[in-house]
Parts: structure tokens; sequence; C-alpha cells
């Protein structure tokens, strides 16, 4: 776990010191601690542009991290994440609404209608995966079928909008849907953090119970949980921080998947571990793939989504497949 | 500690348990009865786990008027043999069994109390082991100690020595009828080898058809007649050198009758000889 925090510091530093001007390390620092001697324009840069971006990758990218593992753990299936259940796809249909028919769910909020539809769309899903999951008594397959059948439906809806849309709306919804952390700010990072930091402590106060599902339904009910209690409770905590973080940066598939994997791997299943693990698997893989995103072409960024995919994906498979032992 | 009254349970379509009423006297009691006789469904309404119509009485109070936190507390619950395939380790699947105890930061008496249990069961060597690279047999004693790391008033175990070895099965038995003694606990196991419950049992219960067909000491119910009638099996029983009752089974039946004083069974009158007075001395279900 130490490597882990380490491996993402160094990729956080990496993360600010890239893009169309490289700024060394000890530029770096100088503007993060806002040295007498730091350049005015590196400055600006860091702290207004590449920061927010920085910690929007690893805000976002925890968020997306624990989102899966806990979703993994409570649906006992190994393909569980935010994205499978449909709660992405939700997300990009309501920023398609925003871009492409400019309707918003709160009136009187065009400046962030895009994230606003994104977030309510997002919950809505869960809320009904919730309902329908909560009539057939919370088993994890009436939540994983449910889900996956929503992933259709809003893949459609997705394909209608962009059907009906103009060259213009196009664009604009697929260059969301690709994902993109450019658009971050200090005010999205701050309701991104404190959404984490806002899960985080409800997370820790039901770690022995998630760990004791790990045994299944059964056993974790001998053993005193509240089995059905604790998946609902679970999935209002995952829908929420899935939500606040796919609003902002849109529909990033590949971590919610990977990173529980790697750290399941990596610490096993005694989630005062695994979480922490798996929210920092995410970050870290997020933000390698914002560096990527930047120096693939010098200059330009390419969309974060594809980005996330080509890095993650090679990265993914040598994990599984160099692993000898079963571990699901 | 436990006193039934007249509980029905049914899933769906199917009647599980039909009208059981049963007092629980003896600290260490065995529900027996074939296949789809009702003793896991029993047991787990003794849990708490299936909510039965009718009464279950804990300590004299109806089980709805315990506060359910209490309840947890006091009872363990074994079930019959799941695939573990969590990547924990034994230390850390059994140190789950005190999980309403557990917080974030591990108490160093939880941590005690689990590594006695391992040594008690004789696995402390498995504790670093992760537990789907465990035997079925290995899983099975983790199950074990896990249910009594709770450190429960009330142990109710579902077939607990399934997939063991005869040397693990009487160890696992030794040690749960020392502990009932030592501890001063009430257990209630489902078990389906005979001769375990008429050497380990004070009390058996005697599960068919989701009815008590039986209930007394060993001595009272594991009679040849109640085999043939229960479990369609011509057998003997008799006693060690010990004064246990040994069952001997010699054949299965070509059906059994399947309800309590229905003798129109395949086999001879030879079967049923003297032990007809000794269960008229054994509770009916259907009395």
């Amino acid at each position: 776990m130490l490597g882990l925090v380490i491996a993402l510091v160094a990729v956080f530093v990496l993360d600010i010191m890239t893009g169309p001007a490289w700024l060394s390390v000890s530029e770096v620092f100088s503007a993060l601690l806002r040295s007498p001697e730091a350049d005015p324009t590196n400055l600006v840069i860091v702290w207004l542009i590449r920061l927010p971006v920085a910690i929007m990758a690893v805000v976002v990218g925890a968020s997306l991290g624990l989102a899966g593992g806990e979703m993994q753990t409570i649906l006992d299936n190994p393909l569980a994440s935010p994205y499978t259940l449909g709660i992405s796809a939700a997300a990009g249909f309501g920023a398609g609404l925003a871009l492409i028919v400019g309707v918003g769910v709160i009136p009187h909020a065009e400046h962030i209608l895009v994230p606003v539809n994104a977030f309510v769309f997002s919950m809505l899903t869960s809320l009904v995966i919730y309902t329908l999951a909560k009539i057939k008594n919370a088993s994890s397959e009436t939540i994983i079928l449910s889900g996956i059948a929503l992933l259709f439906l809003f893949n459609a809806l997705n394909a209608l909008l962009q059907y009906h849309a103009s060259l213009e709306e196009l664009q604009a919804m697929v260059f969301w849907l690709f994902g993109s952390l450019m658009k971050s700010n200090w005010t999205k990072v701050w309701i991104a953090a404190a959404v984490l930091g806002l899960i985080i402590p409800l997370i820790i106060k039901d770690t022995w119970r998630l760990t004791a599902l790990r045994l299944g339904d059964q056993k974790a009910r001998s053993l005193g949980a509240n089995v059905e209690g604790l998946r609902l409770k679970t999935m209002i905590y995952i829908s929420i921080l899935t939500a606040a973080a796919v609003c902002f940066v849109g529909t990033i598939g590949f971590i919610g998947l990977v990173a529980p994997h790697i750290a399941r791997i990596t610490v096993g299943e005694d989630q005062r571990f695994f979480f922490p693990c798996s929210a920092l698997g995410g970050a870290l893989l997020f933000s390698g793939a914002s560096v990527g995103s930047k120096v693939i072409v010098q200059g330009a960024v390419y969309p974060i989504g594809i980005i996330t995919a080509f890095i993650g994906v090679p990265f993914f498979l040598s994990v599984i497949l160099g692993r000898r032992k079963r571990y699901w | 500690m436990f006193e039934v009254q007249d509980i029905c349970f049914r899933y769906k379509s199917r009647q599980v348990l039909r009208d059981v009423s049963i007092r629980i006297v003896a600290s260490l009691t065995a529900v027996i009865g074939p296949n789809a006789a009702g003793k896991t469904t029993f047991i787990k309404c003794l849990a708490g786990l299936l909510l039965p119509r009718g009464a279950i009485l804990v300590e004299g109070q109806p089980m709805e008027k315990w506060k359910k936190t209490i309840l947890k507390e006091m009872l363990s619950y074994l079930p019959q043999q799941s695939d573990d395939k969590a990547l924990l380790t034994v230390f850390e699947a059994v140190l789950l069994g005190r999980l309403s105890k557990l917080s974030w930061r591990v108490k160093d008496e939880d941590l005690d109390i689990t590594l006695s249990v391992l040594q008690e069961l004789g696995i402390e060597h498995l504790a670093p082991r992760i537990l789907n690279e465990l035997s079925g047999g290995q899983q099975q004693m983790v199950s074990i100690a896990q249910a009594l790391a709770k450190q429960p008033r009330i142990l109710l175990m579902d077939e607990p020595t399934n997939n063991l070895d005869l040397h693990r099965q009487l160890e696992v038995f030794e040690f749960i009828a020392s502990l009932t003694r030592k501890r001063g606990l009430t257990s209630i196991v489902a078990l389906h080898d005979l001769n375990f419950a008429a050497r380990f049992a004070e009390q058996l219960i005697v599960l068919h058809e989701g009815e008590v067909y039986a209930s007394g000491t060993p001595d009272e119910v594991l009679t040849e007649s109640l085999l043939l009638r229960v479990y369609g099996v011509e057998a003997k029983v008799m006693c060690d050198d010990m004064g246990v009752l040994q069952v001997i089974p010699i054949r299965a039946a070509h059906s059994k009758c399947p309800r309590p004083g229905d003798l129109s069974c395949s086999v001879g009158p030879e079967f049923f000889s003297e032990e007809t007075s000794m269960e008229s001395a054994i509770q009916r279900g259907d009395s």
C-alpha cells in the first residue's frame, strides 16, 4: 500500500509537470509552495490550470476505484462496476440531454446544466436499481440484471440523441462521453472531494460487515450482518460517489472495474486494506491516464477515457494473467 | 433454554415444518432425520434467520421480544458447508466471528480470543493461509472456529462435521461436547451420523417430514423400528462396552413408513418386537 502511495505522489507531480509547457520538478514545487523565487507564469499555470486537473484526476480515480470495489463486494461479482451497471451511461444521457436538447432538470442553472443533469440521471438510475432490488429482497442477481438492462436502455437513448443531433451537438456529446479533465476547476474539485470525504467514513464504519459479505450472504447473516440493509446502504454510497465523479469528467469506464482487482490481488479482501488500496489504485490509474493523455502528442490533450483503456488494459491483463492462484 | 410451540414454516408451495412443538432442555441436543426432514429449516428458525408461524421462547421469553442485538450476541449459528472463495486469511475469517465487536482498529481481546479458538481446535498453523486455498475439511474447521470465536451462549450448528475425516469428526465433537459442559452452553446440532448423535448428545429430536417424530434420550429414541420407519433402513441397535448405543445399518428396506403410526412397511413383523413397548415411552411428535 505504501508503494501505491509513493507511486501516486510521483504520478501526481508528473501530472502537474506535463502540458504544453513542461515544468521541472523544482519549478512545480516552488510554485506549489508559492516560494518568492517562483515564476509568476508558473504560479498561474500550476494553481489555476494544472493543480485542479491533477487533484480532480486523483479524486475521480479514487471515487471510481472505491465505488467499483464496493460494488464488486456487495454484488459478489467481478464484473460489477458503475459502468457495467448503467450508472455512467445514465450520466452520459443526462449530459447529452443538456448538450443536445438543452433540457435541464433544475431550471435557471444553465452554466452547470451538464454536470447537474449527469448527476441527477445517475442518481435516478441508482434509485431505480435500488427500488427493483428492494422489491426482490436485494439479491445481487436482481441488482446486476436490473443494472445491465438499464445500461442497454441508456446506450440506446444516447444513440437516439446522437442520431437527432446537429454536427456541433454531436461533437460536444461525443467529447463528453470520451471523458475529459480539462474542464476541471476548484469548485468542481471541492465538490467531488467533499463527496469522497463524506462517503469514506461511512464505508469505514461498515468495513468488517463488508468483509463478512465476501463469505457469502448466508455466512454473513449467520455472523450477525444485516445483509440486505448493508447491500442497499452501500449501493446508495456508491451511487453518490459515482454520480459526483462522472458528472464532472464524463464517462470513464475502466477504473471502477480494474482498480478493485489490482487491490484484491495486492492486499486481499480485508476491507481495511482493500478499499483504501482500491481507491489508491483508481487514483493512480487515472492520474497516469491524465499524464498519458498529455504526452502522447505534444501540445494536444487526448480524451482521457480512451487513454485510460489504453494504459489500463495491458496493465490489467498482465496482472490477471501473471497471477497463478485463483483469486475470485 | 428453547421452547418451541407449534411452529410451521413453508417455502412457497412446500410445507417444511408442521406444528413442531418441543422443549429443548439438554445442554447438547442433536436434531436427526432423513434428508428433507426439515432439520436445516428448524435450526434456522431457532437462529432467528427464518420467521415461522407459532412461537419460539428463548429463556422463557418469545424470540421477537428479545432485542435483536442481544440475541445476535447470544447465538452463534454455523450454516452447512459453503465454498469460501474470499481472499481472506484464516485468521481474518475467524476474527469475523466476532463481527459485532470489531472496529477499524481491532482490540487485543478480539485477537487473543481468535488465537485461542484456533489453538483449541488445533488449526493455528492455518492462520496465515488464504481461505480459498484450503481443503473442504479445513474450511469447515475454520467455520467452526468462526462460530466459537463469538463466545456464544447458544451454539446452533448444521451438519458441522460434513467434509471432515473421522479423526477430525471425533475431535470436533469431543471439543464441542467439552466446551458445552465447561461453559454451560446450549448446543443444538443437526446431523446425519446417528452414532455420533448417540455418543455425544443428551437429547435427540427426530424430525420426519417436517414433524417431530420422536424425542428423548438416545436410549429412548434410537430403536430399530424407528430407524426402519423414519429412515427406511433395517439396522441393529446395540450397546458397546462403554454403554454407548451403536447403530449398525444392515440394508435399505424397500419402502419406509411415512408417518408415525403407519405400520404398513415392506418388512416382516420380526422388526416390530420388543421396541414397541419402548416406543410408547417416547414423546411422539403427533402426541
